[in-house]
């Protein structure tokens, strides 16, 4: 996805840099030095939980109530994998996580692309009032529909099972919201009445015309979905109870509340759980970056 | 496009408007009606009118979420915002190395809040972890983070600031390089400073911006629940014990978690959950008019 993603401008903010820099004077030199020392120590401050949670998941439990505190990894990462490993299926919870968060971004791009093309470009009876309807519960807490929603997961029989995450996720109007926007914007209507002219239907239009114009925006959504149900918490601690149908949010609750003072083996869990998707965002950073910013000045 | 094309795009409305109803609309309404029963998760519903309400008036523990909510808000969201805005400052006029910044800090904020949640809780250790190391280096003496009123607030909003820099930064960010270079050019001839181009020119101009990470910042603050479930759930079962040392880190959502999930009193829960929103509604409008006046 990276290479993809990130083909728009080689080398340009690099060359311009550099030529910037050739054009200043000497003594502009210092506050850019002071400035990026800053901006560094901030990024360190950043990063450090992190680092600190991979450090601790490499050292014995004693190890953190040693003063001053570790700093550097120790040779106990083995151990504690084990640990993890003995202590709860966290194979099973990686592959349940993924294929919840798989499963719900597909279907939230695809559900809420279609629904939100044809708000931003057909006109039809009731229009505004259903996207007024959807709109007036985007702002809602989402609490409001959790004593309901566990009610009918236990009457439909799906509690402890992960379709009961998966499902509720695609009545989120955030999609919609974001890509109707979009549309709006990219999709040039004399485009699409000249794709009807061709005798191409809805779905052709949708499909062939609108998706391949907001691939940015799309691919945000995508990112953006992914992370926030690989990171679900509240709704997967409610509904589901099979130790063997549990995401990685919620297995790594119930190894602390069981092994509190387990310090090595829980950052070690910990770390299992954010791994993947860091690397996932480090992938797809670019496109993430330049939607949340392009959103957020629209 | 009207007429005989209104029908394909009806159909794909369907998918979402079907899920949208289930799961939403109508569990929406069903709360506003359980709110009103004292329903215990088995049995037939039992009417019993506003009590739930009366009750939720005078529950000094929902009164308690609702201000340990706020407080542990405003302790997370003003530095969060000062330091995104310094961020921002120092990213906009940034071109060498933007990318890799930026990649650090939103670091925290994909980083799932419940790993974090345990790491930030040995961090705030009584015992040991860095916050007392770092007390102990300074030559103060340790505080016992989670057994002290604001010593659990503290950790919690520190947890909540840390994730959220990042992500606010980028969208000031945005809203910086949204503003015309000509206008700093001209501020820049009649002899203003940079201190005095960012009061007057930069804030101004960022407003809508300003307006709009503050409002979601505020919406999300009032909902926070992870963090301190996660950093207080040792000792927890319960809305009694929920939040850590008397209740200190209790919010609203994780009291209607308790006492919903945890002690299966649906009803009165979803009469909490109809609080919460009551809440977030008069905070957001709070916000709008705080934000709106400063023109």
């Amino acid at each position: 996805m990276g290479a993809a993603l990130s083909g728009s401008r080689p080398g340009a903010s690099h060359t311009e840099a550099w030529m910037s820099m050739r054009r200043r004077p000497v003594r502009k030199l210092v506050p850019q030095i002071v400035k990026h020392l800053l901006l560094l120590l901030g990024a360190l401050i950043s990063i450090f939980p992190l680092y600190w949670m991979f450090v601790l998941s490499t050292h014995d439990s004693s190890a953190i109530y040693k003063f001053p505190p570790p700093l550097v990894p120790g040779g106990g990462a083995a151990a504690n994998f084990n640990r993890v490993l003995s202590t709860v299926n966290v194979w099973a919870a990686m592959g349940n996580t993924t294929f919840v968060a798989v499963s719900v971004t597909v279907l939230v791009v695809l559900i809420d692309s279609m629904a939100a093309f044809s708000f931003a470009k057909y006109s039809f009876r009731g229009r505004n009032l259903l996207f007024g309807i959807v709109m007036a519960t985007f702002l809602l807490p989402s609490q409001l529909a959790t004593i309901p929603q566990f009610l009918m997961m236990t009457k439909l029989g799906w509690v402890g099972q992960l379709k009961a995450v998966i499902f509720p996720s695609l009545a989120g109007a955030f999609g919609i919201f974001w890509l109707r926007q979009y549309f709006m914007n990219s999709v040039q209507t004399e485009v699409l009445e000249a794709s009807i002219m061709d005798g191409c239907g809805f779905f052709r239009q949708y499909w062939n015309v609108a998706l391949p114009s907001a691939r940015g925006a799309v691919s945000f959504l995508a990112i953006f979905t992914f992370i926030g149900s690989w990171n679900d918490f509240m709704w997967p601690l409610i509904v589901l109870n099979d130790p063997n149908r549990l995401t990685l949010q919620v297995v790594l609750s119930q190894l602390q509340t069981a092994h509190g003072t387990d310090y090595g083996m829980l950052m070690m869990g910990a770390l299992i759980a954010v791994l993947p998707l860091i690397l996932i965002f480090i992938a797809g950073a670019r496109q993430f970056i330049a939607g949340l910013t392009e959103g957020a000045v629209r | 496009m009207r007429g005989k094309r209104s029908v394909p795009a009806y159909l794909s409305l369907m998918p979402f408007f079907a899920a949208f109803a289930i799961f939403m609309m109508l569990p929406i309404l069903f709360t506003l009606g359980i709110a009103f029963t004292d329903w215990k998760g088995i049995g037939k519903f039992h009417f019993v009118g506003t009590q739930n309400f009366q009750y939720l008036l005078g529950d000094p523990l929902f009164w308690k979420s609702l201000l340990n909510t706020v407080v542990i808000g405003i302790m997370a969201t003003v530095p969060c915002l000062v330091l995104a805005t310094l961020v921002a400052l120092g990213l906009n006029s940034t071109v060498r190395f933007s990318n890799t910044y930026r990649v650090a800090y939103l670091i925290p904020n994909i980083t799932s809040l419940v790993a974090m949640g345990i790491l930030f809780s040995s961090i705030f250790s009584s015992n040991f972890g860095i916050a007392n190391a770092l007390l102990n280096w300074i030559g103060l003496s340790p505080i016992r983070w989670m057994q002290t009123e604001w010593g659990i607030k503290v950790a919690i909003s520190t947890l909540s600031c840390w994730s959220f820099v990042g992500y606010n930064s980028l969208l000031i960010l945005a809203g910086l390089q949204s503003i015309d270079k000509q206008v700093y050019e001209a501020a820049h001839l009649d002899g203003a400073g940079p201190v005095r181009t960012f009061f007057s020119i930069t804030l101004p101009l960022l407003r809508p911006i300003v307006i709009f990470v503050t409002i979601m910042s505020t919406i999300g603050s009032l909902q926070s629940f992870t963090e301190a479930q996660v950093m207080t759930s040792s000792q927890t079962s319960g809305s009694a014990n929920a939040g850590g040392v008397g209740n200190s880190g209790l919010t609203m959502v994780l009291y209607f978690y308790s006492v919903a999930f945890q002690e299966n009193r649906y009803g009165y829960g979803a009469t909490i959950a109809w609080g919460v929103m009551i809440v977030v509604v008069i905070g957001t409008i709070i916000n709008w008019y705080v934000t709106k006046e400063r023109s």
